[in-house]
């Protein structure tokens, strides 16, 4: 069964069209790359789904159920969360508050309850900061707790926005290139942690990358854009031997 | 030299010692003295230097309010000036409160905003206007002035209606950010004065550029507060409340949107912050502390008018924020003291120095040099140091440490959950093997 289900979603910037007509589906608990050449609609599509843009036209259905025309917060709340291109950390706050912000929509500390700190509030409080802990270790980054978030390295601020990302619980998260600027090592840890942790939180993952040696490595089934249209879709094999894929984006060395 | 200095910093019976004798000697002093500004002062420093000792904090806090509710009060009582002192000190407390309602929205929020103090104007005319006859002009039931009785209500009313304002300019206002909203707020902040200012036809609300006059003492228990020392005492148990109510929401959910909000607004919207709610929230309850203080600077006065509440006192709140550290409670409460002591009585007290010097004939300062006329040019001097030297403010700003080995107590719990130890480890061999394939 689909998890999120998007058909026939354009959207028009005055006269630039930056998607047309895609449609594709994330089947549940599975992993998807969108792929494509820079300018060919990736994060446009990604903030679309994520309600940072509202579509020209077509609908987006998370569980069946529409999403379109909510704001971003909203959506989050209904399951889906992301990380962003350009890392968007909140620097200031240590790395486990950047978590414990994450979980926001889970706590149900309301103003009274926070000033007049019942006993309820103060033991979810202290909950969620156990299981931000929790996924700080998974992230091997439980020793840089109390570190502020723009003073860890990029490889890490990278996986702490992972992290923050899952600390929201999403049913379907969205990996907007989160392997760049890595090195090779850090890469290749990072597809570990992609791989399973789908598994251990039961989330599908939709992620835009350029590294085709991770994309092929992980992803079950990929998505083609190229300037904002669909153009292949299929597992690993059926893109990596497509010729249009290969012409708009591969190129003919990475066949050979 | 420095190393004795660490040393002391870690022992705390010396330190304890010295802090004991530095008390007793500035109490002394105090009492003593006819007229001792120097150890009035020491003795509200302190409480700084209880921040700085390493003590528990329960016993820090047991300690301050001891100095707070007791100490300060009796030592300043020994002389004639008691009752200025306790006038300073209450004002403290007042611009304390406020700039801890500030340091919610810019501080927190990061929210600029430079019309603060017509939070203040609104709870000091809600009080003034229902505590004097003003309100019988409009009113179709009720007998007016109400008497000091309802002050405690009005605290109350007087944070709602400032919350209610607050709600009401953000609206609007919150849809522009950075500098312009700080242009915004600025004009709203104006907005609010001239209209109490010009309030006084076809129907007489707030008494215009005249002022409302005669506001009513609070009472408690049928006995009438009218000194500033009675109001020393309840403008501290407002500023405690206030201080624990800031306290709570920093720690909390609430307190970490906002941060989350002023660090990145697209990250903190993409983790489920409802954006407009939040900065609402952050606006309604700064302004809420703003105008309970309002209320009770109005009963201190007995007189408001519209000049009490303009943008040079919004600016002098945004200084305290800033000099004492955006977003650090310790820090913009020493602001806010620092500044409200320079302004009511370092600088009052060196310009009756020049002019006795003046008077004697020792020296000459013409009158345009007196230090009182120098308060606009001293904050903007400390405001280019600040920013040059000292961006973060005299305490800066903290992240609460958490402590890793409570929040790792049940770690026996989430190794079970994770057999295997570290995946990411684990599966590395397979992982590479797999890549190459894939390339070969």
């Amino acid at each position: 069964m689909p998890i999120l289900e998007v058909t026939n979603i354009t959207k028009q910037f005055g006269g630039l069209t930056a998607n047309s007509n895609v449609s594709m589906t994330v089947e549940e608990d599975s992993i998807t790359a969108v792929i494509g050449p820079n300018g060919a609609g990736k994060t446009t599509f990604f903030n679309m789904i994520t309600g940072v843009y509202q579509p020209t036209s077509g609908e987006i259905k998370l569980n069946n159920e529409s999403i379109v025309g909510l704001k971003p917060d909203m959506v989050a709340k209904k399951g889906i969360s992301r990380t962003f291109q350009n890392i968007r950390l909140f620097d200031e706050m240590s790395v486990i508050e950047n978590v414990l912000v994450g979980m926001h929509s889970h706590l149900k500390a309301n103003l009274l309850s926070i000033l007049l700190d019942f006993p309820v509030t103060k033991k979810e409080e202290i909950e969620a900061e156990k299981e931000a802990y929790r996924l700080l270790e998974y992230f091997g980054l439980s020793s840089l707790l109390n570190e502020k978030a723009c003073n860890l390295s990029y490889g890490a601020q990278r996986k702490l926005e992972i992290a923050r990302a899952l600390a929201t619980k999403p049913k379907l998260i969205l990996l907007d290139e989160p392997a760049a600027g890595m090195n090779p090592k850090e890469t290749k840890e990072l597809t570990e942690i992609i791989r399973q942790m789908g598994k251990e939180f039961h989330t599908s993952v939709l992620l835009i990358e350029h590294d085709m040696k991770l994309v092929m490595g992980i992803s079950e089934h990929i998505i083609v854009l190229d300037h904002g249209e669909k153009i292949a879709e299929g597992n690993p094999d059926e893109i990596r031997s497509n010729q249009k894929v290969i012409e708009a984006y591969l190129g003919s060395a990475a066949v050979n | 030299m420095k190393e004795k200095l660490s040393a002391f910093k870690l022992h705390k019976t010396p330190q304890l010692i010295l802090f004991v004798a530095f008390v007793i000697v500035t109490s002394l002093a105090l009492y003593f003295s006819q007229k001792s500004v120097i150890s009035f002062l020491l003795l509200l420093s302190s409480l700084l230097f209880l921040y700085y000792m390493n003590l528990k904090n329960r016993t820090k806090w047991m300690i301050g309010l001891i100095l707070l509710f007791i100490l300060i009060p009796f030592a300043s009582s020994g002389g004639p000036a008691f009752q200025s002192y306790m006038e300073v000190a209450t004002m403290v407390g007042i611009y304390v409160s406020m700039a801890l309602g500030l340091n919610i929205v810019v501080g927190m929020a990061g929210l600029l905003d430079m019309g603060f103090i017509a939070f203040f104007a609104v709870g000091a005319y809600a009080y003034s206007i229902f505590a004097t006859p003003q309100a019988s002009n409009f009113m179709p039931f009720g007998h007016y002035p109400l008497d000091g009785n309802s002050f405690w209500a009005f605290l109350i009313i007087g944070a709602i209606a400032a919350a209610i304002t607050g709600v009401l300019i953000g609206v609007p206002v919150l849809r522009v950010k950075g500098d312009y909203l700080a242009i915004v707020t600025l004009g709203f902040g104006e907005i609010i004065r001239i209209v109490f200012n010009n309030s006084d036809s076809p129907i007489n609300f707030t008494g215009g550029a005249m002022g409302i006059a005669s506001v009513a003492h609070p009472k408690i228990f049928g006995y009438e507060l009218s000194f500033p020392n009675q109001f020393y005492f309840v403008t501290l148990v407002i500023l405690l409340f206030t201080l624990f109510a800031v306290l709570r929401l920093e720690r909390s959910k609430l307190g970490r949107s906002w941060k989350a909000i002023r660090e990145n607004e697209i990250a903190a919207q993409a983790m489920g912050i409802p954006l407009v709610k939040t900065k609402l929230m952050a606006f309604a309850l700064g302004a809420s502390f703003s105008g309970m203080m309002g209320v009770v600077f109005a009963a201190k006065q007995q007189f408001i008018d519209p000049t009490s509440f303009t943008l040079m006192e919004s600016f002098t709140i945004l200084v305290m924020v800033v000099l004492g550290g955006m977003g650090s409670v310790p820090g913009v409460i020493l602001g806010a003291a620092v500044v409200t002591i320079l302004n009511l009585q370092v600088l009052t007290e060196l310009t009756n120095w020049v002019n006795q010097l003046n008077l004697s004939g020792v020296v000459s300062i013409p009158d345009a040099l007196s230090p009182a006329k120098m308060q606009k040019f001293i904050f903007g001097a400390l405001l280019i140091i600040f920013a040059l030297y000292k961006t973060n403010g005299l305490i800066p700003a903290k992240n609460r440490v958490f402590d890793e080995k409570k929040l790792a107590s049940d770690k026996s719990n989430s190794k079970d959950n994770d057999p295997k130890g570290n995946p990411m480890t684990t599966l590395k061999d397979k992982d590479s093997k797999e890549q190459t394939k894939i390339y070969s």
